[in-house]
């Protein structure tokens, strides 16, 4: 794992200080809201419905058992002895005081955490493949470059005042678990036949009420330009980008409105002017960083078959072991993903007592790593096959065994209206809804794969326009009302979901979801079929017939 | 009928301007405003209370009255009065009895 040196440890200090006197003055009155409200977002700090809501930073969703168990103590002490993932690998805290938050920074700093970049109209904390240095199709790891663009982007003078926020997602694997199509910045890290590193990139996707799919820039861009062309993309951005409506600030509007061949050429001319300058990466630090992110000694002789043979014995486990464990690229190991998607309950929320026992098991069988997924579930990305039964036992006990994972039940959903300042309807308890529908073992494995995602607002942090099944609520006549999308996709092969008619009420969300869903399982071909699949061959009309009939 | 609302600066807490001029934790305990002047005086208090560093952005909210007293028109004001609908056992749905801010 990445740890902080002198350096980084001075800059976290240094901004716990500052905003502690920031908070000091505001509570003094020296500070009015209008002064301090850009000040608090710098330090992740917004205001919602109910408090305050503290976002702390995951860098690319990796962390280890005594970071997780800092997250347990401020659930307990600070909160309300929980706290919520997010989908860009962060941890949101619901119930902080204004008071108490220059105490949680100074707690967070001791474990090498922070909230800086977790809001605000800065480039925000990058995040990346959550089986980063595990999985099998793997080509690099992609959390070296992550953190050097950390290291980049962090008080970068140039780029503290952008026109809106700025989001980048890096993957090193062909199958994107990373969503970097629909990112500002979307980098896709490979080798050339000769072995030598470089990006695919990606510029002006992302979701919003504007939802666009990214560009392609570059087919191959050397890594030791990656800090070269990711300025000149800035620096572009920064010039041309629109301040005078935050709607259409963000890059996909600049990317939509000059088109990409111009703006690609600008962002070329750009580039030719600083290549060779100070942001050239030199070999030995991209190897130093790299370093930190070395994957633990993998046991050569790890497979002892037992797993097999107590999956055979044990339904539950064999079920657990066939949808949450991803392949590893070390012989006999694997991914475990630890859903935070238990039948009913809010996606993505963890008690302090759950946080406790994954750092446990983390600490005990997973070589001290735990990733957060953009999916809004935890995942130990090394462990042994062996263990994993031992695994299963200790998260059978926190409640987080749960054998769901990319099934229907696996839902991303925004805190909406119950907690969203911003939101327009709610979105957890549609999402517990929807779980308790399907939640049978037997019915979401006969479903298969299906990605149900859901936003409380058109700003769409649920990414619906993602979602195979995707909803949207908004507010009618002073009601709720949800809208649905069929068919977005936010891996290698991303698309926008399509509306597929008119909304349905709160109370009749679900049974539109349950119709589609048996629609799907009457149409496809086999039932390795899935859903998308089904969608993309047979379009909506079915789906729209099962919903609304011919007429 | 509306009520002045408002989060507590130091704690975030969702408050209304209460009957006596003081700032209430439970919506219950708000002062129904029946006229424009009443929205006017109570703007005025509210104006002040972010100028003594008590509160952030006061605004108007409507209400009605049921059967058991009152409550906010927008789904989204009634969420705030109680918690999340999520969660009963958070926010001030929790509470047993009102208290007094």
């Amino acid at each position: 794992m990445y740890r902080y040196d002198e350096f980084d440890t001075d800059f976290v200090s240094a901004r716990v200080e500052q905003f502690t006197d920031q908070v000091r003055r505001r509570l003094a009155g020296d500070l009015d809201e209008e002064q301090f409200k850009p000040l608090r977002l710098m330090n992740g700090v917004y205001l919602q419905l109910h408090a305050y809501m503290l976002r702390v930073a995951i860098p690319y969703g990796t962390l280890n058992g005594a970071q997780m168990r800092k997250l347990a103590y401020v659930a307990r002490t600070y909160d309300r002895g929980y706290g919520h993932f997010t989908t860009r690998q962060n941890i949101q805290f619901n119930w902080p005081r204004l008071k108490d938050i220059p105490a949680i920074l100074e707690e967070l700093a001791t474990v090498e955490m922070h909230a800086i970049q977790t809001s605000g109209n800065c480039i925000r904390n990058v995040t990346a493949d959550h089986f980063s240095a595990a999985a099998a199709d793997e080509i690099l790891d992609p959390r070296p470059y992550a953190e050097i663009l950390r290291q980049w982007s962090s008080l970068h003078p140039e780029f503290s005042f952008l026109p809106r926020k700025f989001k980048i997602a890096v993957t090193g694997a062909p199958h994107d678990r990373a969503a970097v199509q629909v990112h500002d910045i979307g980098l896709q890290a490979k080798r050339d036949a000769d072995g030598n590193v470089g990006f695919t990139v990606f510029v002006g996707g992302g979701l919003g009420r504007t939802p666009m799919i990214a560009r392609k820039v570059r087919d191959f861009l050397p890594e030791e330009d990656l800090l070269a062309y990711c300025e000149a993309i800035l620096r572009v951005y920064n010039r041309y980008g629109r301040r005078d409506n935050k709607y259409k600030a963000r890059i996909k509007i600049l990317v939509h409105e000059t088109g990409v061949e111009t703006l690609k050429a600008d962002i070329e001319r750009e580039f030719e002017e600083i290549r060779h300058g100070v942001l050239r990466l030199p070999q030995d630090e991209i190897d130093r960083i790299t370093d930190y992110f070395a994957a633990p000694p993998f046991d050569a002789d790890a497979d002892d078959g037992s797993l097999d043979r107590a999956s055979a014995a044990d339904p539950a486990l064999a079920a657990f072991v066939e949808r949450n464990l991803h392949a590893h690229k070390a012989p006999g190991y694997a991914s475990v993903t630890i859903s935070l998607k238990p039948i009913g309950k809010a996606p993505g929320d963890a008690t302090a007592d759950q946080m406790d026992a994954v750092a446990a098991l983390a600490e005990r069988y997973g070589h001290d790593e735990i990733r957060v997924s953009h999916e809004q579930n935890l995942v130990l990305p090394h462990v042994r096959k062996a263990d994993v039964p031992a695994i299963f036992e200790g998260l059978k006990a926190a409640g987080l065994a749960e054998a769901n994972a990319g099934l229907v039940t696996d839902i991303i959903a925004c805190p909406g209206m119950d907690f969203c300042a911003l939101a327009t309807a709610r979105s957890i308890p549609v999402a517990q809804r929807i779980s308790e529908r399907f939640g049978t073992p037997e019915r979401q494995r006969d479903i298969g794969d299906l990605k149900i995602k859901i936003s409380g607002c058109i700003n769409a942090c649920g990414h619906h326009h993602v979602g195979h099944i995707g909803i949207l609520g908004v507010e009618k006549k002073g009601e709720e009302y949800y809208q649905i999308t069929l068919g977005g996709s936010g891996d290698e092969n991303s698309s926008i979901g399509e509306i597929i008619g008119r909304g349905f009420s709160y109370d009749d969300v679900v049974d539109a979801v349950e119709t589609l869903v048996d629609t799907y399982i009457g149409l496809r071909e086999t039932p390795q079929e899935d859903f998308l699949a089904a969608y993309r061959r047979v379009g909506d009309a079915p789906f729209k017939e099962a919903l609304y009939g011919t007429a | 009928m509306k009520a002045l609302t408002a989060n507590r600066l130091i704690d975030g807490e969702v408050v209304w301007l209460g009957r006596s001029g003081q700032w209430v934790e439970m919506l219950q305990s708000a002062w129904g405003l029946e006229t424009p002047e009443a929205e006017a005086e109570a703007l005025a208090i509210g104006a002040q209370a972010v100028a003594d560093r008590l509160l952030v952005d006061p605004y108007l909210i409507d209400l009605r009255r049921t059967e058991d007293g009152i409550e906010a028109v927008r789904f989204r004001e009634r969420i705030r009065a109680k918690g999340p609908t999520t969660r009963p056992d958070l926010g001030k749905q929790a509470r047993r009895e009102t208290s007094a801010a």
